[in-house]
């Protein structure tokens, strides 16, 4: 067993893991954190994603040893009490989902992406969704969630 | 007088989105017990083998094992298949797990229950299988030679035959000015659901009742079939579908782990849940498609269709899962499409390979039907040098506002077809692209221009219980809902409809705010319960808003008159002097005087001075049985740039031209389109099922299997202006959650042939990778040289 200590939506949580356990089991399993969803094992569909000292991550493709002293911020923190996050709301707004499971890992690779670029063109956003698939809305939705998101938050900062 | 406001037709914002945005959704694998096993299936390492031995000792000694059980150990019944589609069918028994030979990849021999999942899969993988191998057969045309037979006890791998037969004169097929003949083969597809299927099964043993949780499509076809599988009286089982991350057929479907996870929470009086792996979905989940076409259409040199013929044949997989062979019958109603040939013939052949079974996946027969009809109408148009449209257009039914018998044999609710061809025209800028295909042939570009077109209808709204009784399907195709006024100014409603991503909850708040005169937001729709929501027949075929969403209205039909009579009764007038308008019950001629229907449900509710006779509380439950099937049409066109250097194809266009009858949320129909376009155009360019000689899928996880992402999809430009009422129910509703995939993969692959039609190409074959458009190039070139 390994001891970690990883500071999960702000906060601190240590335990003690099998070496072989991913940080999406134990965000899911130990924590009780649901949201973040499982959809192949391969790292391929990106519904796990999370963000990890503020970069998206496929929470299958890391140890939670390697998440050891680092901030892991999952769906459930995203919302500001009973203010839903302006990707939330853009994904509401735009009918950016339909089953909702990709959904937790869409939005968290899309914030993270709107970090390093606040004005994606479509293209770009597009682009930046190449890791996380999504069988029930054609994209389409989503990426006009993430446009709209992406407009209202650099409005909320002027 | 306050005036109404109109919810139908209004974008109305989806009430379920809130917990599936905030990370608080129930999907299955978010449940956990007290107590709780995990389940892991042992699967086998053939394809196809006789089982000499299965030696479980080792596994049973690993740590957290609680025990291995072998279809021996368990002796459960057979899983339930409910289409004998024909009265000669050949039927292959599909136990849970296999006993006496090892039929496909996913034919799992043995059953592990474990404390955690990585015990229960651990030693799943030291579960020991002796077999003998037998040469595996995955192509259905080497199966139905029967120099390999699957189930020894059938003697044969063509296990069904299905002759629609024929209608009109069939000599034409060799008799008519212009004949064109083609192949067209419509590889397996892997439906990949976002979410795994998974389960949860406990129960009280001592008083025998038991509850399935099952990412799942049908709670109620689930809960009688495996009742009798079970042995487990209905009534004392109780199935529930959660939050359900996306189906398309592929949970539409009773498999072996919902069956093992009831029986091993029987056998070891604990909870059992399983959550399957993706690899472990590719084999152990059913496919869609996997069928061969040769195609027949007799016409006319200036372009009428006189005559279609389809000859099929269809890979059922090792085993029928719950509806295997009918899949290509559903289809067999719309060969046809949106013309009026005088002859048609169709019939197809079940074969049974060493695959995963085949069953629904997303649209079921009619997408398949539709690919060889609008493949099959291009090529015509090319061997007489018309323009696709053109031909399409002289050929269509016209207008039609009445049930209309069509040469399938089916009734055809309503259509208006060249409007919308001319929509989908105008919003491609047809005219200029094909200037700009020509001046880029003129050119000899290497990027070459085609023009796509797939004028479709099809068939919703599963379906008319005596139709579907005429077809040999056990069961009903009705569907229940209950509405339940309550006194604090709510409206519960139960419906027999089990959504995984369709939205009802808002839908169906939709109808009944309009129908009952309340806001959408006081209407809470309960759903996928067979607790709760006893009458259903679930969510599968378009057929949820046309016939659950019918089941509604008529409810609330029952909810007016009873409250009518309340209303009469407190007003002190007769029901006679009453109207509906605005939401109230009204005097007429004193509109002032009125009652609301929440008002009336206090009334109901304390029952302190009703009228005599009338039951407390304002409740009503309907069944509808619809009296026909829905049948949406459309017109797409898809645009793309072909680069005849490396054979990649760029889809720079696309135009979804939709009727739907009555359009309740136009937000959902528009979100069904994206996401039903993108599935075909999934189906045209990227995926296909493959395996290797020895039977192996070699096309065996996402990392293969080629779900195209946002860079692969392109923008659709969707239109469903045109509402043809239905002429089947009164909503005037006929469903959109399969029309993307019916119509896109035909007007994708004809697009991709047009823009290389120019070089002698005829065909690219599905899914059109750059490696086969690139070899048809090729192969083109040399047969010009």
């Amino acid at each position: 067993m390994t001891h970690v200590s990883v500071t999960v939506n702000g906060e601190q949580r240590e335990a003690d893991v099998e070496a072989r356990t991913l940080l999406v089991y134990f965000l899911r399993e130990t924590l009780g954190l649901t949201g973040t969803n499982v959809g192949c094992d391969t790292s391929t569909c990106g519904s796990c994603t999370v963000m990890v000292d503020g970069e998206s991550v496929k929470s299958c493709t890391m140890l939670t040893a390697q998440a050891d002293g680092r901030a892991v911020t999952t769906i459930e923190a995203m919302a500001d009490g009973d203010t839903l996050h302006p990707l939330q709301e853009a994904f509401h707004r735009n009918h950016g989902l339909q089953c909702g499971y990709c959904t937790p890992g869409m939005i968290m690779a899309a914030a993270s992406y709107l970090k390093e670029n606040p004005a994606p063109t479509e293209e770009e956003v597009r682009e930046s969704l190449e890791g996380n698939l999504c069988r029930c809305t054609g994209y389409q939705n989503i990426v006009t969630s993430i446009l709209d998101a992406a407009g209202s938050m650099s409005g909320a900062q002027a | 007088m306050v005036a109404t406001e109109t919810f139908i037709g209004q974008p109305v914002l989806r009430k379920e989105d809130g917990d599936l945005l905030t990370g608080q959704a129930r999907f299955i694998d978010n449940f956990t017990m007290p107590g709780m096993l995990w389940m892991a299936m042992v699967r086998p390492p053939y394809v196809h083998a006789t089982i000499n031995s299965v030696d479980t000792s080792a596994a049973a000694s690993m740590p957290g094992v609680v025990g291995v059980y072998t279809g021996k150990d368990l002796s459960l019944g057979a899983l339930p298949f409910v289409w004998p589609i024909t009265e000669d069918i050949k039927i292959p028994v599909h136990y849970p797990l296999a006993t006496d030979k090892i039929r496909f990849a996913g034919d799992a021999v043995a059953v592990v229950l474990a404390e955690t999942r990585e015990q229960a899969e651990d030693a799943a993988e030291m579960v020991s299988i002796e077999a003998s191998e037998l040469k595996a057969v995955t192509d259905l045309r080497e199966a139905a030679k029967d120099e390999v037979i699957i189930h020894d006890d059938l003697g044969t791998n063509v296990v069904v035959h299905w002759s629609h037969g024929g209608a009109g004169d069939q000599d034409i097929f060799e008799s008519a000015p212009v004949i064109v003949q083609e192949t067209y083969d419509q590889p397996r597809l892997i439906p990949n659901a976002m979410e795994p299927r998974g389960c949860l099964a406990y129960g009280v043993g001592a008083m025998d009742e038991w509850t399935l949780v099952s990412a799942t499509q049908i709670p109620h076809i689930a809960k009688v079939t495996l009742a009798g599988v079970m042995g487990i009286e209905e009534p004392k089982f109780r199935v529930i579908a959660p939050d359900v991350g996306g189906g398309f057929g592929s949970k539409l479907n009773v498999y072996a782990e919902e069956a093992l996870a009831c029986a091993l929470a029987k056998r070891s009086g604990r909870p059992v849940k399983w959550i399957e792996g993706r690899q472990e979905n590719y084999v152990a989940t059913i496919h869609g498609r996997g069928v061969t076409h040769d195609c027949t259409l007799a016409g006319t040199e200036d372009g009428m269709i006189l005559g279609v013929k389809f000859v099929e044949l269809a890979d059922m997989g090792a085993y029928f899962q719950l509806l295997t062979p009918g899949i290509p019958e559903l289809g067999a109603w719309v060969y046809m499409g949106p013309y009026r040939p005088e002859t048609y013939w169709y019939e197809f052949r079940g074969i049974v390979t060493n695959c995963t079974p085949t069953d629904a996946y997303r649209g079921a027969g009619r997408p398949e039907a539709t690919y060889v009809l609008e493949r099959l109408v291009d090529a015509f148009a090319r061997k007489i040098g018309k323009d696709p449209a053109a031909v399409r257009r002289m050929n269509f039914h016209p207008p039609f506002d009445e049930a209309t018998t069509s040469i399938c044999g089916l009734n055809v609710d309503s259509g208006n077809y060249e409007p919308l061809l001319d929509k989908a025209l105008e919003l491609s800028a047809y005219d200029e692209v094909r200037k700009e295909q020509q001046a880029r042939r003129d050119r000899g570009d290497t990027k070459q221009l085609g023009i796509g077109l797939s004028t479709y209808i099809e068939m919703c709204g599963l379906a008319p219980s005596n139709i579907l009784g005429a077809l040999r399907y056990a069961a009903g195709g009705w569907d229940g809902a209950t509405i339940e006024c309550t006194p604090g100014g709510g409206v519960i409603v139960k419906t027999g409809t089990s959504p995984h991503g369709q939205g009802h909850e808002t839908s169906w708040s939709q109808i009944v705010a309009d129908g009952l005169g309340v806001d959408p937001d006081k209407v809470e729709v309960l759903h996928g319960d067979t607790a709760i929501t006893p009458l259903g027949m679930d969510t599968y075929g378009s057929r949820s808003l046309s016939v659950g969403g019918v089941a509604l209205h008529f409810a609330m039909e029952k909810i007016k008159e009873k409250a009518r009579t309340i209303a009469a009764h407190e007003l002190e007038v007769s029901e006679d002097d009453l109207e509906w308008a605005d939401g109230s019950y009204r005097v007429k001629g004193a509109p002032d005087k009125a009652r609301t229907i929440p008002d009336l449900a206090v009334s109901a509710w304390h029952a302190h001075d009703l009228p005599a006779g009338v039951e407390p509380h304002l409740n009503a439950t309907a069944v509808y049985d619809p009296p026909n099937f829905t049948w949406p049409s459309g017109a797409h066109i898809a645009v793309v740039e072909v680069d005849t250097e490396t054979g990649a194809t760029d889809i720079i266009k696309y135009i979804a031209v939709d009727d739907c009858g009555t359009v309740i949320n136009p937000m959902i129909v528009e979100g069904q389109v994206h996401g039903g376009v993108a599935q075909g155009v999934a189906e045209a360019l990227y995926e296909e099922a493959i395996y290797d000689e020895g039977g192996n899928l070699t096309t065996s996880s996402m990392t293969q299997y080629l779900v195209p992402t946002a860079v692969e999809i392109p923008a659709i430009i969707t239109d469903n202006s045109q509402e043809t009422p239905s002429t089947t129910n009164p909503l005037g509703v006929k469903g959109i959650g399969e029309a993307g995939t019916i119509a896109s993969p035909p007007a994708v692959i004809n697009a991709v042939v047009d823009a290389l039609s120019h070089l002698g190409v005829t065909e690219v074959g599905k899914p059109a990778s750059p490696e086969r458009v690139w070899r048809a190039i090729q192969d083109a070139r040399g047969g010009a040289a």
